[in-house]
């Protein structure tokens, strides 16, 4: 596998696996309105994985996205830990989504400027999309922080939970530092201070108290996972691994 | 006098509006028929949940999410067009809840395979098609626009479901073994989709006199039963009935007998997933309510 | 606990009228939008969307009717094709 190749499954891993929680809420939504609402987070995001797998399959030549999607191992899955973690209640999700939501507009926000040509038009895409997901959830976010009493105490411990994985969106290891250096990838540390800035600004609306920087989970990038995605992908890819010639 | 302008009304085909004089009869049949059909929209989406986190592909994933989120608009599209009778969504769920009312028993069949995505697609949107197809024309101005809608959104129901048996049908030998039995295990409860015979269908008369119903379950039934056998054909696969014979005098298909204790058993509570589709909806409502709540207080201090 | 309802309208192309739409369920302004644009433009059905608290629109009632509409229906004076035109007049 190339660097380039890597780095983009990083970032197509990030959004599958995202979206493959989301669609877990399917008809468990606290309304009919939400559960739509989830839906279309999950198929933006499946549709941003399958746009990114189609492109590492080209320059792969070899692998298809499928085969990306559904024959690969925990071991060789590269998404981030937070979209691994366990739906919860509507609070943990939304909290889940709203820190990754910024993390991503900042993000290809960035990545818009790369200088390969199909990484940039994929991240235009994807910065419309996630744009509306962050106004979701921040809008939730507050409505929950600044709802009952109940819904306070209930999202500000998920974000009290969910705030460790956040870590890894702003680390820098060496292929990230060659990706940049190749104008290619993005600098995630330098997003660190306006992703602050942003979670803040809806903090204070959602009057909910921002955790500290503590002990921060950290390994997607070496295929390093919580125990949670071995279940996600043994239930993802059932069928194709259980009758390998079938085409569905 | 008004009950015979009204009905002059329907039968110019003229729609009746929420704010026009109607029959009490006539309202309750609505709220009746059109929240069992939302309901139906609803529970519906159970059955092909369990199968979006285990899709095969990336193209049947995103498909297969979209065509269950569809279900949840048209559930929306029909309680909304319900709610313009005078009753709340909140009434209507909690008759769900109460099993007071009723929702498709086709949903309280389990989905086993991958090949039951197929079968509900192509037989159970397929039925509902022909049903809803000849309600686009009912009299009630707001059920009928839902139906416009809901027609037109679904239309890419059936073709995803018949794609899926098609290429299952012409797959490996245990593709075409799940797509035969997908098909084996929904025949019967498809055709028991459109209710009991007209012969035993006691609300019947009202409802086609007031134009609520357009065709009888009895034609619909067979609609159906005549479009789908050619398809069936055409992908290998067999309809499992031994008396399913070209009529030619009636230009139709004659069929075997339909097992009505079953139908009534399944209506009446006794089907094999009728508990779990209804603890499921319950669970989801009940486990929303701090977050409705929460949606409500905040409005509320925006407000004050 | 009953959600307030909000009616929606879609102005489906610029330069179109808003049309209506249906409703929704929704506590604030932005929830009532989102949930909108989630349920009446999943296919690209919209370039703009209005919504409105359902309590605040006011209608006129079927008893209205001949009351409303009728006195318009000899104005005949009010549609072009009441006049006559000279023959052979053009660009009128």
């Amino acid at each position: 596998m190339t660097d380039i190749e890597k780095y983009i499954l990083r970032i197509a891993d990030t959004t599958l696996i995202l979206s493959q929680r989301l669609s877990e809420w399917c008809s468990k939504g606290p309304s009919l309105e939400e559960d739509i609402a989830l839906s279309n987070i999950s198929l933006d995001l499946l549709g941003q994985a399958n746009g990114l797998l189609e492109y590492v399959s080209k320059l792969n030549g070899e692998i298809s996205p499928d085969e990306y999607a559904f024959k690969r191992d925990e071991r060789e899955f590269y998404n981030f830990q937070i979209c691994e973690i366990e739906n919860g209640h509507f609070g943990d999700t939304i909290i889940r989504q709203f820190l990754i939501d910024i993390y991503f507009k900042l993000y290809y926000q960035e990545l818009e400027k790369s200088k390969d040509e199909t990484l940039s038009a994929l991240a235009t895409k994807s910065l419309k999309e996630v744009s509306y997901h962050l106004r979701h959830s921040s809008n939730w976010v507050i409505r929950l922080g600044d709802g009952t009493q109940e819904s306070k105490d209930k999202i500000q411990k998920s974000l009290n939970n969910i705030w460790k994985y956040t870590g890894e969106f702003f680390e820098m290891d060496e292929l990230d530092k060659k990706m940049l250096k190749e104008k290619i990838g993005v600098n995630n540390k330098t997003l660190k201070k306006d992703w602050d800035k942003l979670v803040d600004e809806t903090l204070i609306k959602a009057k909910l108290k921002r955790p500290e920087d503590g002990y921060m989970m950290t390994g997607s990038r070496k295929g390093i996972h919580t125990e949670m995605l071995g279940k996600i992908l043994s239930e993802m890819q059932y069928l194709p691994r259980a009758y390998p010639d079938a085409k569905w | 006098m008004q009950e015979q302008l009204f009905q002059k009304k329907i039968d110019a085909e003229q729609k009746i509006e929420p704010k026009d004089w109607m029959p009490d009869g006539y309202r309750s049949h609505l709220i009746r028929q059109i929240s069992q059909h939302a309901h139906s929209e609803i529970i519906g989406m159970q059955p092909e949940g369990n199968w979006i986190t285990r899709a095969p592909s990336l193209r049947a994933k995103m498909i297969l999410l979209a065509k269950v989120q569809d279900e949840a608009g048209h559930g929306l599209y029909l309680y909304s067009a319900c709610e313009t009778l005078g009753i709340s969504r909140d009434e209507l769920n909690s008759q769900l809840h109460q099993g007071k009312a009723k929702y498709s028993s086709i949903f309280n069949y389990p989905t086993l395979s991958w090949a039951d995505m197929g079968a509900i697609g192509w037989l159970v949107d397929g039925a509902a098609i022909v049903n809803q197809v000849s309600l686009q024309k009912t009299s009630y101005g707001p059920y009928s626009r839902g139906m416009v809608k809901i027609c037109k959104e679904e239309s890419f129901h059936q073709r995803q479901g018949y794609e899926i048996m098609s290429e299952m049908a012409n797959g490996t030998k245990e593709q075409k073994e799940m797509a035969q039995d997908a098909l084996n295990r929904f025949w019967w409860p498809s055709i028991m989709m459109f209710g009991p015979h007209d012969s035993d269908s006691p609300r019947t008369g009202n409802a086609m006199k007031w134009k609520i119903k357009r065709k009888t379950n009895d034609e619909l039934r067979q609609d159906f039963i005549d479009k789908t056998v050619a398809q069936a054909e055409l992908i290998g696969l067999k309809i499992p009935d031994p008396d399913l014979k070209w009529n030619e005098e009636r230009s139709s298909y004659d069929f075997g007998e339909i097992n009505w204790d079953e139908f009534w058993g399944v209506v009446n509570g006794n089907g094999p997933c009728n508990e779990q589709r209804l603890n499921h909806h319950i669970k989801a409502h009940e486990d929303g309510e701090w977050v409705r709540k929460a949606a409500k207080a905040y409005a509320e201090k925006q407000n004050s | 606990m009953e959600a307030t309802i909000w009616e929606v309208f879609i102005q489906s192309k610029n330069g179109l009228a808003h049309k209506h739409v249906g409703n929704v369920h929704a506590e604030d302004k932005e929830m009532a939008l989102q949930n909108a644009r989630d349920l009446y433009t999943r296919r690209n059905e919209g370039s703009c969307i209005w919504v409105v608290k359902s309590e605040h629109i006011v209608s006129s009632v079927p008893e209205d009717e001949e009351s409303f509409f009728d006195p318009s229906n000899d104005k005949v004076y009010r549609h072009p094709t009441f006049y006559k035109m000279p023959d052979g007049s053009k660009h009128i």
